[in-house]
């Protein structure tokens, strides 16, 4: 009850602040958007007021969604479970445009000139390009795989030259779009990379392209400096041969941030992160964790990265020191802790709580809890910084 | 959400409310908050009607072999799996 009376409130809150605000000059580097899984809405929030803004709703099914934002920092696009793709201002907290592209999809990417909106989809498939001015579709990449089926696709992000990478989920392979030359795509495909690629992400200079392989253990890198491309593996049998946990919620390849010397990678079905050399793409070390890593973050000067585990060691977070590989610090922040953000220099580390209901403000370097806001079931915490950053 | 303790068939208490949130959040993370499918394969009454709820029970607590289905025996009863089968069976949770 308290919960519902929460959001009224907040629902109440966000329609004042926006009449409040509408005459009224700021700007939007230190905004940020809260996905509510449950409610298909985000909150819009203020990260240096610990605030809320405003709160937008009429989203559609919004379990797995994420976000990206424009050059200028003032728009979201947020990509929904249903296939949605809904552009949001944040300034006036409402929704400028929305399409639904697809019938199931699993987010997206913006390219680096800020014109085109990559999609990811599951249903049918493919990857869809739209305009980010007007949402109008440029372009659509059906993902028809060597075997000639149609796959799934995951691990989206914007490459450097107006170019998408992405993951072919059933059929196992790494594309590339480019969309240099106009509308019409030019795809370079590797096939045959290994089974099952579960999520894919981008260095933060854009060069390396890593896939985490769920149908077997290893890991798929790609020095996207050097072509012809290869895909070439990593971590190859990491799991030594013994059995593998069941796994109760996949884990992400996000948030590398700046990691200087190494990269954690979530090793599936173990209670581990995989260190990684970040030059030589070799194992340099484990770090034994408290449940099976969904979420490794960098904080953005790479020291520390903060972990969060699969369901149903779902309430706790560990840190990890990336110069001596060591756990530094275990907090219990609460029940489903679902993603974690940084600010964009680090002081500060937003968490969502799943099952309290709560966005959970630590202080990254005392590790200090600071704030905390009321909102309903909250999952992705996505903040307009990430509009400066190559492979979002 | 506050009285919701029922028994089971086989006389197991079982906690509805805490059964029907896992089946939209963390079923739901691969089935889709609405269970429409995902990474994982829709649980809606249609996409469910060539299994019954005994074959459902089955894959619900020992997985599918090959993907990322896993089996929730340790973390869930027989009676726990035969009621989210049949409550999927159902529509129950949309």
């Amino acid at each position: 009850m308290r919960t519902v009376i929460l959001a009224l409130a907040l629902v109440a809150l966000g329609a004042v602040f926006r009449a409040a605000d509408a005459d009224e000059l700021r700007g939007t580097g230190d905004l940020g958007i809260v996905i509510e899984r449950t409610s298909g809405a985000v909150t819009i929030v203020d990260t240096t007021k610990h605030s809320v803004l405003g709160r937008v709703e009429g989203l559609g099914d919004m379990s797995h969604a994420s976000a990206v934002f424009s050059r200028d920092q003032r728009y979201a696009f947020v990509f929904g479970r249903d296939g949605g793709l809904t552009k949001i201002d944040l300034l006036r907290g409402v929704i400028v445009k929305r399409v639904l592209q697809a019938g199931n999809s699993i987010g997206g990417a913006i390219s680096d000139d800020g014109t085109l909106v990559a999609v990811s989809n599951y249903t049918p498939g493919g990857v869809r390009v739209f305009d980010s001015d007007t949402l109008d579709p440029v372009a659509d990449i059906p993902a028809i795989a060597a075997d000639g089926k149609p796959s799934k696709t995951v691990g989206l992000v914007d490459l450097p030259g107006r170019r998408f990478a992405y993951t072919l989920y059933d059929a196992g392979e790494i594309w590339i779009a480019d969309l240099s030359n106009g509308e019409a795509p030019v795809l370079t495909k590797l096939t045959g990379i290994g089974k099952l690629p579960y999520d894919g992400n981008v260095t933060p200079d854009g060069r390396h392209y890593l896939a985490g392989l769920f149908g077997e253990d290893g890991v798929v890198h790609v020095d996207l400096w050097h072509e012809p491309l290869v895909a070439e593996r990593i971590l190859d049998g990491y799991g030594r041969g013994e059995e593998k946990l069941p796994v109760y919620k996949m884990p992400h390849l996000e948030g590398w941030g700046a990691t200087g010397d190494v990269m954690l990678i979530p090793a599936v079905g173990r209670h581990e992160l995989l260190a990684v050399d970040a030059r030589s793409f070799k194992e340099v070390g484990r770090i034994p964790t408290y449940g099976q890593p969904v979420f490794a973050v960098a904080r953005p000067d790479g020291r520390h990265v903060w972990v969060n585990f699969a369901h149903p060691l779902n309430d706790t977070i560990d840190v990890v020191d990336t110069l001596t590989l060591k756990r530094v610090h275990r907090l219990v922040a609460g029940p489903a802790v679902l993603h974690m953000e940084f600010t964009p220099r680090g002081h500060e580390i937003w968490v969502s709580v799943r099952d309290a209901d709560r966005v959970q403000i630590y202080d990254a370097r005392t590790f200090a809890l600071k704030g905390e806001l009321a909102v309903k079931n909250p999952s992705g915490i996505f903040f307009t910084a990430r509009a400066t950053r190559i492979g979002q | 959400m506050g009285c919701s303790v029922t028994a089971s068939a086989a006389g197991e208490a079982i906690d509805a409310a805490k059964l029907t949130n896992l089946v939209r959040q963390d079923c739901g993370s691969c089935h889709g908050l609405t269970l429409r499918g995902g990474l994982g394969k829709p649980l809606t009454p249609d996409s469910l009607a060539d299994w019954d709820s005994a074959q459902l029970k089955h894959i619900i607590l020992d997985g599918v072999p090959g993907t990322p289905m896993p089996g929730w025996r340790p973390l869930l009863s027989e009676a726990e799996a035969i009621w989210i089968a049949d409550m999927l069976k159902r529509g129950a949770v949309q």
